[in-house]
């Protein structure tokens, strides 16, 4: 509703209309100091060499190469858990919530507790359940698996709403010329809404990227680069934290690395931007 | 849709059914899982000592046998009400502003920050805190961490949830109410404040829970900027130490009973989350997860 001219032409109104822009320019300011803080102080530091190499001295100095690799290492495990079970439930609940209402109707309820999680809670979870009883110890793994959970959510959302939007003339003609429900599936639902789906992956890749408080007990501190998903191995996140407040002198380099991990999140931002506009640009114009 | 009594003859049709219904139920018991193994962990220690005595010890320190909660509960409590204070007011004018004030290009463009402000690592926030607001804070008032530092961090944290909330809750004011307002020749201000805001109430409620809940859980920001020190803050310059932040700072080294104490932090922590999404439910009626 950005219909302006419908107001009357009232002048006492200075005052809110005064506040409202202030609010408004004081909230862009801050960002920007944030913002501004970080790419002048990070800039600096940023070079290929510091991309790939080596961290020395507890990463006063040297770069974030092993980091960035378990941080992918982390992110890969939780994307092949959470996807598929992300995408499945949300077939179920788009699709089959007519005949399972009650099953449904728990899984929902139980996803939304799921999403009020704090994070610190997943990481005790994280470390009794997957580093403790399945013995998965502190590894990428332990660390891939908890935020595979915290993510599920977020995924299951999008991917519905992606499934829900596609028309039901779809799924009567599909029923009409007699497709079995797999067929109907594979062939015309998830490729229809695959926008969707994606828009949900890639919101899940930046909740589980900004994720420190999950990782501290589950994929550990361990700063060399990871030989297999049994390593530790330290997330981004969890460097930016272990240099600016266990390393005295290392906020140079935990500029550098939140500038890259704020550059790595508008990246996967814009991506998901692009995805949902150019798929609401195709359903205006079929 | 689809009846699966009338469309599943195919026997591939009952495997997908059913793995479907497999992962779903996998799903859907992780917070079950959470829950029972937090219980699990917390039973030695309250089996043991009780669950009172983390309301009445003298003191927290768990390696004396000692488990007063109560300095961290008031710690969160004290953090989350002022985050949530601030934030509610400046979220909901940040939303006026996008849905009411700015012209259509800079209210998306404004929209796209807030989304971006979401979307900022809490860690990043913390350690801008840590290096901005802290030694700001100490110019003041030493020592810098400090109740006043972990709020002004916070609000920035759970501002944009609330303001896109609140912003969603405006869109789906009806437009007849705003055409009805016009025509009385209502000015915007009043028209927003008799009208929209009360229309939009619900969808407020929700937003402020959410951040709300957002708030009481938010570990490394909180750590970062609040110097930690378990007390009752007794003025907005003081340290102090939240629940989240207890179990990220001694979970580290704790062994038995200790650790078996951050487990009952953490199963408080969970409790409080699951009475604000029942209350975000009861309000909203709907879908909330996010």
């Amino acid at each position: 509703m950005n219909d302006n001219q419908a107001f009357g032409k009232q002048h006492r109104d200075w005052l809110p209309t005064f506040l409202v822009w202030a609010v408004a320019l004081g909230v862009t300011g801050i960002f920007a100091w944030i913002l501004g803080d970080i790419l002048w102080h990070g800039a600096a530091q940023i070079s290929w060499e510091f991309l790939i190499s080596e961290p020395e001295d507890a990463g006063r100095a040297g770069g974030i190469g092993p980091i960035l690799v378990s941080t992918l290492l982390i992110l890969g495990v939780c994307l092949v858990v959470s996807v598929p079970i992300g995408v499945g439930t949300a077939i179920l609940l788009a699709d089959l919530s007519t005949t399972d209402t009650l099953f449904s109707n728990l899984v929902r309820r139980s996803l939304d507790v799921l999403a009020g999680v704090p994070s610190i809670v997943f990481g005790l979870f994280g470390n009794v359940f997957f580093a403790k009883t399945l013995g998965l110890g502190f590894s990428i793994l332990s660390g891939g698996l908890t935020l595979a959970c915290m993510v599920l959510p977020i995924l299951i959302r999008s991917a519905e709403e992606g499934l829900r939007a596609v028309p039901p003339d779809y799924r009567l003609g599909a029923a009409a010329l007699g497709f079995s429900r797999t067929t109907t599936l594979g062939q015309l639902l998830l490729p229809a809404a695959a926008p969707g789906l994606l828009v949900g992956v890639v919101l899940g890749i930046g909740r589980a990227m900004a994720e420190t408080a999950a990782l501290i007990f589950t994929s550990g501190y361990v700063d060399r680069m990871p030989e297999s998903l049994l390593d530790s191995g330290r997330a981004l996140s969890l460097h930016i934290f272990d240099l600016s407040m266990n390393v005295p002198g290392g906020n140079a380099n935990a500029y550098a690395s939140a500038l890259v991990l704020l550059a790595l999140l508008l990246v996967i931002n814009g991506v998901a931007a692009w995805i949902a506009e150019q798929w609401l640009h195709r359903r205006l114009i079929p | 849709m689809f009846n699966s009594r009338i469309l599943s003859r195919s026997r591939s049709d009952q495997i997908l059914v059913w793995s479907l219904r497999g992962l779903a139920a996998l799903a859907g018991a992780i917070v079950g899982l959470i829950g029972l193994f937090l219980v699990l962990e917390s039973l030695p220690v309250l089996q043991q000592v009780g669950p009172a005595r983390f309301f009445t010890d003298a003191a927290w320190n768990p390696l004396e046998g000692l488990y007063d909660l109560t300095p961290m509960l008031w710690g969160t409590l004290w953090v989350t009400l002022g985050s949530v204070l601030v934030a509610t007011p400046l979220g909901i004018l940040s939303a006026v502003f996008c849905q009411f004030y700015a012209p259509a290009r800079i209210a998306s463009f404004y929209r796209r920050l807030l989304e971006l402000l979401a979307g900022i690592p809490s860690v990043v926030y913390g350690f801008w805190g840590l290096v901005v607001l802290v030694p700001l804070i100490n110019q003041i008032h030493p020592p810098g961490t400090s109740l006043l530092a972990g709020i002004a961090i916070l609000t920035m944290m759970i501002l944009p949830t609330i303001a896109l909330v609140a912003a969603a809750s405006f869109a789906k004011v009806p437009p007849a109410y705003l055409q009805e307002a016009a025509v009385l020749g209502l000015s915007r201000w009043t028209t927003i404040q008799a009208i929209v805001l009360p229309a939009a109430k619900s969808g407020l409620f929700t937003g402020v829970v959410l951040g709300t809940g957002r708030a009481i859980g938010e570990t490394m920001a909180i750590l970062m900027v609040c110097g930690n020190v378990v007390q009752m803050p007794r003025s907005l310059f003081e340290p102090l130490r939240t629940l989240t932040a207890n179990i990220a700072l001694e979970m580290a080294y704790a062994t038995g009973d200790h650790r078996s104490a951050l487990f009952v932090s953490g199963l408080v922590l969970l409790g409080l989350v699951v009475a604000l999404v029942a209350m975000a439910e009861a309000l909203s009626q709907g879908q909330i997860y996010e």
